[in-house]
């Protein structure tokens, strides 16, 4: 039955048949029960630690653990035991930030953004996404507070009275970015906390020690579910994600006034805040996709919450952001070699294409704009593998993308008697995958402890969870069609 | 000991959303205050049939928000202007030409904006909510430790004027509550 239709019943109910391909995806597959939602995704933290998370853990802790000793070097022998030097000032460190950074947005899109347009999808992987949000925001906010050299001053960039009465130079967008970076980094804790402070009730009702019962207890803050309570908290929940929703805007958009603001050719763009922030959710969710799909895998019985609709979907989102940053390459292009007339522009971005880092240039073109097209078919975005290979694809895309526009412009600017080439040193190498090592192994962490799909958001998505909802077959005659009236005396 | 517990409430269990949804809009309708429906998720449209008044959260937030937005604009112009005058760019440093040139100043205003509305949020919820608060007559029951699983709790204070051991009992068996139980608070 390819058309839609309608007939009537021989009690008058009206009958609508739709087409297969509009019927609507359920969110939670095999119709599950609520009490299957809660045992499935609570007893993740509370069996006994699998095997593969502690292969995982001695796997990725010591790489974690590459980040304070490398910084701790860096500190004891200054900040030249990294490759950069004039005019390469901002090198691996400010391309290692922004990558970061960009990673967590797609956190915050998916628990704030797609809250506020009703995309009910997001209640199974937002508690992730957040936590990823956090952990990517932990790795970033390293990069600036040890590339000002002297570790020990970075305190100097928040507006404390000192003895010397120096004060901030708020004109800066270095400093905006200490404000905006700060910021979302509070407020993301805040809406994840938030969140999870129903699901830490669960925890903490199901806990048979006393010291679980314990700590649960106190993090879920004596919560009891009541609808006087969850009146206010849905109230917190809605307002904290209108506010972070011009957050992540302002985030990477200040981000991007770190370059847009300076007269240097290649940086000084009006196309850099949309251009950073669809880069930045299209780089946050490749990364989502990185860090769920595996954990599907070792958790079969995610496989009804977070199914292959929602894969669908995260795919379709990476090909539509993909495809706006790869015009904003395109239209980078165009204003620069046609429309500005400039000649440090345009040499800017001929360099960029032919110069000393064209590889880059060619690696960032393939993975961001070209890999997720394959997208277009259904077929891939069913296929796990593919998916989940493009993501690396776009991983590395992305950090691509920040090297270029920070590397490119700064080794080729204005004279080219001040041009300088650049090559990370074995420290800084080293210490971005230890940034790895720690991201994953946060997130391992939170895994075991934390539990890592949002339940009660969850349940409220399922058919039941709607005071009016009337199981299969029963239809009218309900008790909502009596309890109308009443509702309606009573005002 | 029994002769020292204090009844709290009567509460009464429900199996899913749509029964406790009915049964609120009667407990609403028989004229009762100080009750709460529990569920371990929020039930949409449960604030109607309880018939209470939209929170007056966001209020809160709004003068959060507006303390932020001070906060940041006191920051920026008292240091940049007052006690700390520096000349970047050639742009005003001083009262008089300053405050007409204070769109540099916009990115510290509006993240401190969010900042403190985001504080104001979390915060105001939780001490609007009474909560942190680790102890409650309710966890005395044993079965209301579903109420973050799969049950719904319908719970009548014993503080309502309109409270009465027998009378209250009666409604709950009415609206087809199971395990109907008196709560008693600790001493």
């Amino acid at each position: 039955m390819a058309t839609a239709s309608h007939n009537t019943s021989e009690d008058g109910v009206v009958v609508l048949h739709c087409p297969p391909e509009l019927a609507k995806i359920p969110l939670v597959n095999h119709d599950r029960s609520l009490g299957w939602i809660t045992e499935n995704v609570a007893s993740i933290c509370e069996e006994k630690t699998r095997r593969y998370w502690w292969i995982g853990f001695f796997l990725f802790a010591p790489i974690a653990l590459l980040v304070p000793t490398l910084l701790s070097y860096q500190v004891a022998n200054g900040v030249g035991v990294w490759g950069e030097n004039q005019p390469f000032g901002w090198a691996w460190d400010i391309t290692n930030f922004v990558f970061w950074i960009g990673i967590g947005h797609a956190g915050t899109l998916i628990s704030a953004i797609l809250f506020l347009t009703r995309q009910k999808w997001r209640t199974s992987i937002n508690r992730a996404a957040e936590a990823m949000t956090l952990f990517a925001v932990m790795c970033a906010g390293l990069y600036p507070g040890f590339h000002v050299g002297r570790f020990w001053k970075a305190w100097y960039l928040f507006p404390i009275p000192n003895w010397n009465g120096i004060w901030q130079n708020y004109r800066s967008p270095l400093l905006w970015d200490v404000f905006a970076v700060s910021t979302y980094f509070t407020v993301s804790v805040l809406f994840w906390y938030v969140g999870l402070i129903p699901d830490l009730a669960t925890l903490r009702d199901r806990a048979k020690s006393k010291i679980k019962q314990f700590a649960y207890g106190v993090a879920a803050l004596g919560w009891r579910g009541g609808n006087r309570h969850w009146q206010h908290y849905e109230m917190a929940y809605l307002i904290l994600a209108g506010l972070s929703t011009p957050l992540v805007l302002s985030v990477h958009s200040i981000v991007s006034f770190d370059f847009a603001t300076s007269v240097v050719p290649g940086w000084h763009t009006t196309i850099f805040p949309p251009y950073f922030v669809a880069g930045a959710i299209f780089g946050g969710f490749a990364m989502v996709l990185t860090l769920m799909l595996p954990a599907r895998l070792f958790y079969p019985q995610l496989d009804d919450m977070i199914t292959r609709n929602h894969v669908d979907k995260m795919a379709k989102i990476i090909l539509l952001t993909g495809t706006i940053v790869g015009y904003a390459y395109l239209m980078e292009l165009f204003v620069a070699l046609v429309y500005s007339g400039n000649f440090y522009e345009s040499n800017a971005f001929y360099n960029r294409a032919t110069g000393w880092y064209a590889w880059h240039y060619y690696a960032m073109m393939f993975c961001n704009v070209i890999s997720p097209q394959i997208f277009w078919s259904k077929k891939m975005r069913h296929n796990y593998i593919v998916v989940f290979i493009v993501c690396q694809f776009v991983n590395a895309g992305m950090w691509y993308e920040r090297f270029v526009i920070i590397g490119t412009t700064l080794a080729q600017d204005f004279l080219p008697s001040s041009w300088g080439h650049y090559t990370p040193s074995w420290v800084e190498v080293f210490t971005f995958i230890g940034t790895f090592g720690m991201f994953i192994t946060l997130f391992l962490l939170f895994m075991r402890f934390l539990p890592m799909i949002t339940i009660f958001e969850v349940k409220a998505v399922k058919p039941e969870a709607d005071p009016h909802f009337h199981p299969e077959g029963d239809h009218g005659h309900d008790s909502h069609a009596t309890a109308k009236p009443k509702e309606a005396a009573a005002h | 000991m029994a002769e020292f517990k204090k009844l709290f409430a009567l509460g009464a269990e429900f199996n899913s959303a749509t029964e406790i949804y009915n049964a609120a809009e009667k407990v609403r309708d028989a004229g009762y205050t100080v009750w709460d429906c529990h569920s371990p998720f929020p039930i949409h449209g449960m604030d109607k049939a309880m018939g209470m008044k939209k929170s007056w959260l966001s209020a809160f937030v709004f003068v959060c928000g507006l303390t932020g937005f001070l906060t940041g604009l006191g920051l920026v112009t008292i240091t940049s202007f007052g006690i700390y005058p520096t000349i970047v760019n050639g742009k005003p440093n001083d009262w008089e030409h300053g405050l007409r040139a204070l769109q540099f100043f916009f990115p510290v205003m509006y993240e401190l904006t969010i900042l403190f509305s985001a504080f104001g949020a979390v915060f105001g919820m939780i001490i609007r909510n009474g909560l942190p608060r680790l102890h409650h007559p309710l966890f005395n029951w044993s079965r209301f430790g579903k109420v973050t699983d799969d049950k719904f709790f319908l719970v009548i204070e014993s503080r309502d004027p309109q409270f009465s051991e027998t009378k209250t009992k009666a409604l709950l068996e009415t609206l087809g509550g199971a395990h109907i139980t008196p709560v008693y608070d600790r001493e």
